[in-house]
């Protein structure tokens, strides 16, 4: 197959990845955008392996049976996990398939540097391709770990976090130096412990509620690392689709952190949650919360007009989002409004409840954006917060002094009537007190979510 | 008998009568729950009672005894089957008035005052300031006394306030009174008979009974027209519906503890004259004017003049006097013009269904503030300003008046003097753009010079990552939220690409490469599936409503 050939196939198949992430924008083209990226990246690797075979020195049966069994274990193991995930595990899943990309990015470097000559270029390339390669693997390991509870997800906090991770940024500059002067692999090795290193502290150093930012941080770093593989391959469909990638993942990075009202910097640099004084700020918020019944909701329901419900993370782990889209149905038969408002950082990843209501097939067009529903709450009868806490805090806009202050949340606290599903009065992921929870438009309905909602579902 | 063994009832009696001598500073491990009592109400004519059997159950819950007097609900339609079923005994006068706490409805009776037990806790509306007589009445019989009507305006105190309560039933039953009386439709119709207007509706104060007046007047189809002197409630008046009448600098700020103070001479004056000109022109006028139980006049005899035969006015004020000069409080009369006025005094006696179980939860709230164990054992925290400014004696000690409390709805001056002002602000922002813009330019600069070092071809890859950064960035920031994560597995995929590179390493001679190849390429591989399959999934799940 001649090398232009191939070049054609890498220029379109660019073209439907672009394509592929435009039509992702919107739900009506959200399925043509997944097809067109199938499309894009099956003709790539029909191309590929065209060229590979090509190019083999090893006879071509032998290397055709390597990558059809490459391929083999790419589909069984791809398609296994993409069936057997449950939807309240997805951010664990993208976690782990991120530090796919950063391992396969670090030894598509040491191949390439064994491979090819050495001019100072290319080992620039490779240097930074693994660089970044072995951030992305180590930090999507601890991502993952964290988000599969396997770890604490607390933030680590090391003395001194910030300028250990300079002090490792300025030995990977000097391992780079020797690197280009001696082209001997030592460097390389040595730079690639480094950078393992330095992703696990920076994912170990932020809290578990950053871990939308995490996870679309390291989703860019991935887009990063094969722009790197692409660099030093001289592959241009490898650098157009990192870059796409890269890009995207660091924009719908800063979405999260805008959605959250905290630096972007601040993030990755992790430690939120830490400084002083966040722990406990309940002066002035102590005071008697009204707790209800289940029977009592339902009665609150039924003479309601308007009802809104804020999901949180808390309904993802009870599960409760099937009884809830069922609830919502039978709402919605007797003719009461009901939507949802979801606050961006709502999950552990971001648009994790909508992925989850979806999954309980509760229709799109009803589940509405913070600020989409922000403006409408005061004219809405009962507000259902189903397991969110920090995102419906109203210190965010009342106090200044709180560590959440100046966050946009979803201000549920304007309708007529709030009920709060909880399991405890414990603080949220801040650790800030709710002064939401002693309002007295406010009734807490303490227990698992799921088992409540039934027990609503059963007294409509 | 409910949460009561059977049987047990005499022997609690004792128990309660020497337990509760000492109540606050008791610190006996196994106490005795307090029984509530809860009386028939004495005053002519009054249908409420102060528990509903769906209060006493909340009651109960709080780990009291409830006891009801028998025929106490009669007025308002609760059964003793119905109190027995949520957990009271019903028990007649002496049992009910020897109880730890009585709570009910209106101020009581020297007599029944008698009957309290010294060291019982009190609960009704009481009117301290305007019945010296009965606090120390109370105060010589050591007697601690809660009144219901002294809860201070702050908004954690909102859900024990019975005056809000009250006040919110008395404006729904004055338009209600006021429909009965008028000849004529609320709402306005056209017919094949031809058509009628709708009623014209003017309201005198947008207090809660004001509002819950304009909010049932509009209703039922009224055109509503609503003026208070306080001008930061046109806002209330307008979000339910209502016209706020404005008059000409008649409008007084908000005075520290909530209620609406008294006009100087110039703004009665201007204020008068908007009153006759909106009542002359109404069909119904509901007057809701009560400035600390005084009733200012507003409707003066002239004005009356001026209304329309068949005009009705309504005058929830009349138990303090009555904001209209022609009313008679407790009677409903009709001017020499034709103009009804109604001053009935009981409208919230007249649905005492409703009213009771609001009235009733009110107490629970108390309860609950008072029963921080949810023990069944009375607490008095003279140190919380809701129990402080409610308590009126406390065993022998008269504590009205308390010391005056800052209302909480109270706007914070603006502009406090921390923190920077806005121009501060702003020209900050701007110095952080202008040095985000320098460096951006130096970062430029550098990049430009390390490229043009850089091998041709090199370059040409180099133009076409910055091209597909701005690509990437353009398609992706008008996604939608909720497709984030989808997004997300789909790019995970897309990202998988780097498979490319790991294929095309598998051909290599040497086996470490091909090894390390096929390695990549397997764990790529998984990514490029996995991330397709489960953005599909996702994405397939995605239903708009049919």
């Amino acid at each position: 197959m001649p090398q232009s050939l191939a070049q054609a196939v890498y220029l379109l198949a660019a073209v439907l990845f672009v394509l592929s992430l435009a039509g992702l924008s919107k739900q009506e083209t959200a399925r043509r955008g997944n097809l067109s990226g199938i499309v894009g990246m099956a003709l790539a690797l029909a191309a590929t392996v065209a060229l590979a075979l090509d190019h083999s020195e090893r006879p071509v049966a032998v290397t055709g049976s390597l990558i059809l069994l490459v391929l083999l274990v790419g589909a069984t193991v791809g398609t296994w996990q993409a069936r057997r995930v449950e939807m309240t595990q997805m951010p664990e899943l993208i976690a782990v398939l991120h530090s796919f990309v950063g391992l396969a990015a670090v030894l598509v470097g040491y191949n390439s540097f064994l491979t090819e000559p050495a001019d100072p270029a290319h080992l620039v390339e490779v240097f930074l391709g693994v660089l970044i390669g072995a951030v992305t693997f180590t930090g999507s390991i601890v991502a993952y770990l964290k988000l599969s509870a396997r770890m604490r997800s607390a933030p680590l906090s090391l003395p001194g976090r910030n300028w250990l991770n300079l002090a490792m940024v300025v030995v990977c500059g000097g391992l780079l130096a020797w690197f280009l002067v001696t082209h001997g692999v030592l460097p390389l090795l040595l730079m690639t412990a480094v950078a393992l290193a330095l992703g696990w502290h920076l994912v170990a150093s932020i809290g578990g509620g950053d871990m939308p930012v995490v996870v679309s941080m390291l989703n860019s770093y991935s887009g990063w690392a094969a722009a790197a593989a692409g660099f030093m391959l001289g592959n241009d469909l490898l650098i157009v689709t990192g870059a796409l990638v890269g890009s995207s993942g660091a924009i719908l990075s800063w979405f999260m952190c805008r959605a959250m009202n905290r630096s972007f910097v601040s993030v990755i640099l992790g430690g939120f949650g830490t400084e002083g004084g966040t722990v406990v700020s309940s002066d002035g918020v102590v005071g008697t919360h009204h707790e209800i019944t289940a029977p009592g909701v339902a009665e609150l329901l039924l003479g309601a007009r308007t009802v809104v419900i804020t999901p949180g993370y808390g309904m993802a782990v009870a599960k409760a989002q099937y009884p809830v889209a069922e609830l919502v149905g039978k709402l919605r038969a007797r003719g009461i409004e009901v939507r949802f408002g979801v606050h961006p950082v709502a999950g552990r990843l971001p648009g994790h409840m909508n992925v989850l209501l979806a999954e309980a097939r509760v229709p799109y067009d009803i589940v509405l954006e913070m600020d989409e529903i922000n403006g409408d709450l005061a004219e809405t009868d009962v507000v259902l917060v189903i397991g969110a806490n920090d995102t419906v805090n109203p210190a965010a806009v009342d106090d200044p002094s709180s560590p959440i202050a100046g966050m946009p949340v979803l201000e549920v606290w304007k309708a007529a009537q709030v009920v709060v599903f909880k399991r405890s009065m414990a603080t949220g992921y801040a650790g800030v007190q709710n002064p939401l929870f002693f309002r007295e438009n406010t009734s807490m309905l303490f227990g698992d979510a799921k088992v409540q909602v039934e027990q609503i579902m059963l007294a409509v | 008998m409910g949460a009561r063994p059977a049987g047990a009832g005499a022997d609690d009696r004792t128990l309660n009568g020497t337990t509760s001598d000492a109540t606050p500073g008791l610190t006996t491990k196994e106490r005795i729950a307090m029984q509530i009592g809860i009386p028939t109400e004495s005053r002519v004519g009054e249908r409420l009672v102060a528990a509903t059997p769906k209060t006493v159950a909340q009651l109960v819950g709080l780990g009291y005894d409830v006891v009801v007097q028998r025929g106490a609900g009669d007025g308002a339609t609760f059964d003793a089957a119905a109190y027995e079923a949520a957990g009271a005994r019903t028990v007649d006068a002496a049992e009910v008035w020897a109880s730890d706490v009585v709570a009910k409805v209106n101020p009581p009776t020297s007599a029944e005052v008698e009957t309290l037990r010294p060291g019982a806790t009190l609960v009704a509306m009481l009117a301290p300031a305007a019945r010296p007589e009965l606090v120390e009445q109370l105060h010589e019989r050591g007697v601690t006394a809660l009144a219901l009507d002294a809860v201070p305006r702050v908004s954690r105190a909102q859900s024990l306030d019975v005056l809000s309560t009250l006040s919110n039933v008395a404006g729904y039953r004055a338009v209600v009174e006021a429909a009965q009386v008028y000849g004529g439709m609320f709402t306005g119709q056209v017919t094949a008979a031809g058509k009628t207007p709708p009623a014209r509706v003017f309201i005198i104060g947008a207090g809660v009974a004001g509002l819950a007046a304009i909010g049932a007047a509009g209703a039922m189809g009224a055109r509503v027209r609503a003026f208070d002197v306080r001008p930061e409630v046109g806002e209330q008046i307008e979000s339910m519906g209502a016209t706020f009448v404005q008059a000409e600098a008649a409008q007084q700020a908000v005075s520290a503890d909530g209620y609406a103070s008294a006009l100087t001479a110039e703004q009665e004056e201007l204020t008068a004259q908007m009153y006759a000109a909106e009542s002359a022109d109404a069909d119904i006028v509901i007057t809701t004017a009560l400035v600390r139980g005084h009733a200012p006049t507003t409707i003066t005899a002239a004005m009356v003049a001026g209304m329309r035969a068949g005009s009705v006015i309504v005058d929830l004020a009349a138990s303090g006097g009555g904001n209209c000069e022609l009313t008679v409080p407790g009677r409903t009369v009709v001017s020499d013009n034709g103009v009804t006025i109604v001053g009935d005094t009981d409208l919230t006696s007249r649905m005492p269904q409703h009213t009771s179980q609001l009235f009733g939860t009110n107490i629970v709230h108390l309860l609950q503030l008072l029963t921080p164990d949810k023990d069944g054992q009375l607490v008095l925290d003279l140190d919380d300003p809701v129990v402080r400014g409610m308590t009126v004696t406390r065993a022998g000690e008269v504590l009205w008046p308390p010391p005056p409390v800052q209302v909480s709805a109270a706007q914070p001056a603006p502009a406090d003097a921390a923190g920077p002002t806005p121009q501060e602000r702003a020209a900050d922002a701007a110095r952080r753009k202008q040095r985000g813009s320098v460096a951006l330019a130096l970062v430029a600069v550098l990049v430009m010079l390390g490229v043009s070092f850089a091998p041709a071809a090199f370059l040409g890859h180099f133009t076409v990552f910055v091209l597909a950064v701005i690509v990437g960035y353009y398609v992706i920031s008008n996604v939608s939220h909720s497709l984030h994560t989808p997004l997300m597995a789909q790019t995970n995929a897309i990202s998988g690409i780097i498979l490319v590179g790991a294929l095309l390493q598998i051909g290599d001679d040497s086996a470490l490469v091909t090894t390390l190849a096929v390695v990549a390429a397997s764990v790529a591989s998984i990514n490029v599936f996995g991330g397709f399959l489960v953005a599909n999934r996702m994405i397939r799940m995605f239903r708009k409503d049919a």
